[in-house]
């Protein structure tokens, strides 16, 4: 049985709703009634069937959608997709990575077949079936990067590993909270997360590149990261700040349920084998309040979370504005009670 | 068993003696499916069944990464060192069921060069194969510099020579023959890469002269062949696991480690990738340090070291594993 791929829109009149078994399937970022900094990194293999991790790249119900918002993004944007000269061998990493992982989790939806270098690539529920010559760019109406990416969901950051760093040299980057592709392209681990407040005096950074370097072929990582985002907005980049920034003042007690969305990140951590670069997929989920209350243990979770975030924390992640009308609708949901262990609803 | 990389089970597919030092071992997979794609520099870990010991070495692929239904590696016959050469000149035959390692690349191309210089000293040609391969496969600009000592243990310099005729240079010690260091490293094109394998002196000197003429430090690249060295035998006590163990003459601390039941992390197997850093909770006595990783801080402050490669003698020694 086949994904029902839903029509919907991340932009105007903000179409987006997670179906009820979505909901429980969000991949919700708290296990515990507080939340700090840690390298919560782990092994990225495949999780409980129904959940986001039962494929290693997830597809789910917003793929079409969402991959006709990224062309509208690149249509007005074109400098969201970059790859410096000496990307192109690792962005046929990335393509042949995609592909089999898509192919192998969604056969119904995707099929790849290979004789040699000769390569056919159906897509269904994208109507794309192009045969192209492995390693031969000439053969693809785009990079391999940019054809693989506008067919996959997430944000994706390639990064080239020399001189014991990581340094981001190519990109597909549309669904972003907050920070520009053309404005990090070239930096190195450090300098691209030089904005982070807190985490630097803690050692994590360095901590977490002597990790990230040594991930290896074949044992792919991961971690959750989140933040909050005032509708259901997938494109909220530095480049269009004037058009979802004031969204922030536009929160009232009445609307906290439908404007305000829990946005997680799953990113996933992989060695490519023909660059020996590291890819980066940054995989977008949002779920509006109406939607994640309807579990109750996430709604008095989160009230504990955001009530008792960090000052900086809540200023780098752009909150400041809503909170005290989030937290005040969230705390009428908490009855105090316990939360289980975990991070799965009830 | 190991925490340091995913595992491939193949089948010894042919043995090949290059030269009177070298045997080529080719491998391919058990299930006969298409072996992991890798990058030119990469090596993998061979895992020995030698008797009740388990050796782990570590060599280059030296085959093209573009052709995948089989690995390659040539091993240099080592009459004095730990066993690890001699087994598998000795044991290893066609048909024989290894495992071995996914590929990991500690010696990996810049591929911003615009143009890759190779210096290589004996069997420090392993790694230059599949570089090689890979560039001339993307047009890549190279030239390759291969030191032996005679021209019978040039091995492979008959291949390269007929792949890739000019781009290959070769020196014979017999003959007197000699890189021009200075000339070569000075004349080079903007944007070159240099990248260094062979032995330990060789290394530094070439990364020695490449830092005189102002080549900077990123666009040096070099990859010892570093095996472990025999020495006494010594005690040491794992704290987090609480077991006291010894090391033998012919093993590593960290075959010792492993072959206690303890799972630490590693990659190179060489001292130069850090996977296995360990913190020493006491001890007394002395450090042979062997490693490349740690700074000689680190070596003289008596709190860290590499299992993989380091020894020590003394009285006592705790580390935290």
């Amino acid at each position: 049985m086949g994904i029902t791929f839903r029509k919907e829109t991340f932009r105007d009149d903000f179409t987006f709703r997670n179906s009820p078994e979505h909901i429980r399937r969000f991949p919700f970022p708290f296990h515990e009634d507080a939340y700090m900094y840690a390298v919560n990194i782990e092994p990225h293999v495949v999780g409980p069937k129904g959940s986001v991790l039962e494929n290693l790249i997830d597809v789910d119900e917003h793929y079409v959608a969402e991959m006709q918002d990224r062309a509208l993004v690149l249509a007005e944007d074109p400098l969201r997709c970059q790859s410096l000269p000496h990307m192109t061998l690792a962005g046929w990493d990335l393509l042949e990575l995609l592909m089999e992982q898509q192919a192998l989790g969604y056969p119904e939806h995707f099929t790849l077949t290979r004789d040699g270098d000769r390569w056919r690539w159906i897509n269904r529920p994208l109507g794309i079936d192009d045969t192209f010559t492995f390693g031969d760019t000439s053969t693809l109406p785009y990079g391999p990067m940019e054809y693989i990416t506008r067919q996959s969901q997430g944000d994706f950051c390639i990064l080239d590993q020399r001189d014991g760093n990581l340094w981001m040299d190519a990109g597909m980057v549309t669904t972003q909270a907050d920070w520009s592709l053309d404005f990090d392209i070239g930096m190195n681990f450090f300098e691209w997360h030089a904005p982070v407040p807190l985490a630097h005096e803690k050692g994590i950074f360095t901590r977490a590149l002597k990790f990230l370097t040594n991930i290896q072929q074949g044992k792919p990582a991961r971690r959750l990261n989140w933040t909050m985002t005032i509708n259901p907005r997938l494109d909220t980049s530095p480049e269009n700040y004037h058009k979802w920034g004031p969204d922030r003042t536009t929160v009232t007690p009445e609307n906290v349920g439908d404007k305000v969305h829990l946005r997680v990140e799953l990113q996933s951590f992989w060695r490519l084998p023909r660059s020996n670069g590291i890819v980066f997929p940054i995989r977008c989920y949002l779920i509006k309040m109406d939607e994640l209350v309807t579990q109750p243990k996430w709604a008095r979770r989160l009230h504990r979370v955001i009530r008792d975030l960090p000052e900086e924390l809540a200023t780098y992640k752009g909150l400041t504005r809503y909170r005290p009308t989030l937290v005040e609708w969230l705390s009428r949901l908490d009855d105090g009670s316990v939360t289980s262990p975990g991070f799965g609803p009830d | 068993m190991s925490t340091g990389t995913t595992k491939l089970d193949v089948v010894v597919s042919d043995v090949v003696p290059v030269n009177e030092l070298v045997t080529r071992f080719h491998f391919r997979r058990r299930d006969g499916q298409m072996l992991p794609t890798f990058s030119g520099g990469a090596h993998v870990v061979v895992e020995m069944r030698d008797g009740d010991r388990t050796r782990l070495n570590p060599y280059s692929l030296m085959g093209s990464p573009l052709d995948t239904r089989e690995y390659t590696i040539s091993v240099r016959r080592d009459d004095v060192g730990r066993g690890g050469s001699l087994f598998m000149h000795r044991s290893v035959k066609p048909g024989l069921e290894m495992v071995i390692s996914y590929p990991v690349n500690l010696f990996s191309l810049d591929l911003r060069a615009k143009k890759h210089l190779m210096l290589a000293g004996g069997i420090g040609i392993t790694p230059f194969m599949a570089q090689t391969a890979q560039l001339a496969g993307e047009g890549g600009n190279f030239e390759l510099h291969y030191t032996c000592r005679t021209a019978s243990l040039g091995t492979y310099a008959d291949v390269l020579r007929e792949r890739y005729d000019r781009r290959i240079r070769l020196y014979h010690d017999d003959r007197d023959e000699r890189i021009d260091l200075d000339r070569l490293l000075s004349t080079q094109p903007l944007g070159t890469h240099l990248y260094v394998c062979g032995p330990a002196g060789m290394i530094n000197w070439a990364r020695d002269r490449a830092a005189s003429l102002g080549w900077p430090s990123e666009a040096v690249h070099f990859e010892h062949f570093a095996a472990p060295q025999p020495g006494l035998p010594f005690d040491v006590t794992l704290a987090v696991s609480g077991k006291t163990i010894r090391v033998g003459e012919q093993q590593s601390l960290l075959e010792a480690i492993e072959a206690a039941g303890v799972d630490p992390p590693y990659l190179c197997r060489g001292g130069v990738c850090g996977q296995c850093e360990t913190n020493v909770i006491s001890y007394d006595g002395k450090f042979i340090h062997n490693d490349h990783w740690l700074s000689e801080e680190d070596h003289r402050s008596g709190c860290k070291i590499m299992p993989c490669v380091s020894r020590f003698e003394g009285r006592s020694l705790v580390l935290e594993r």
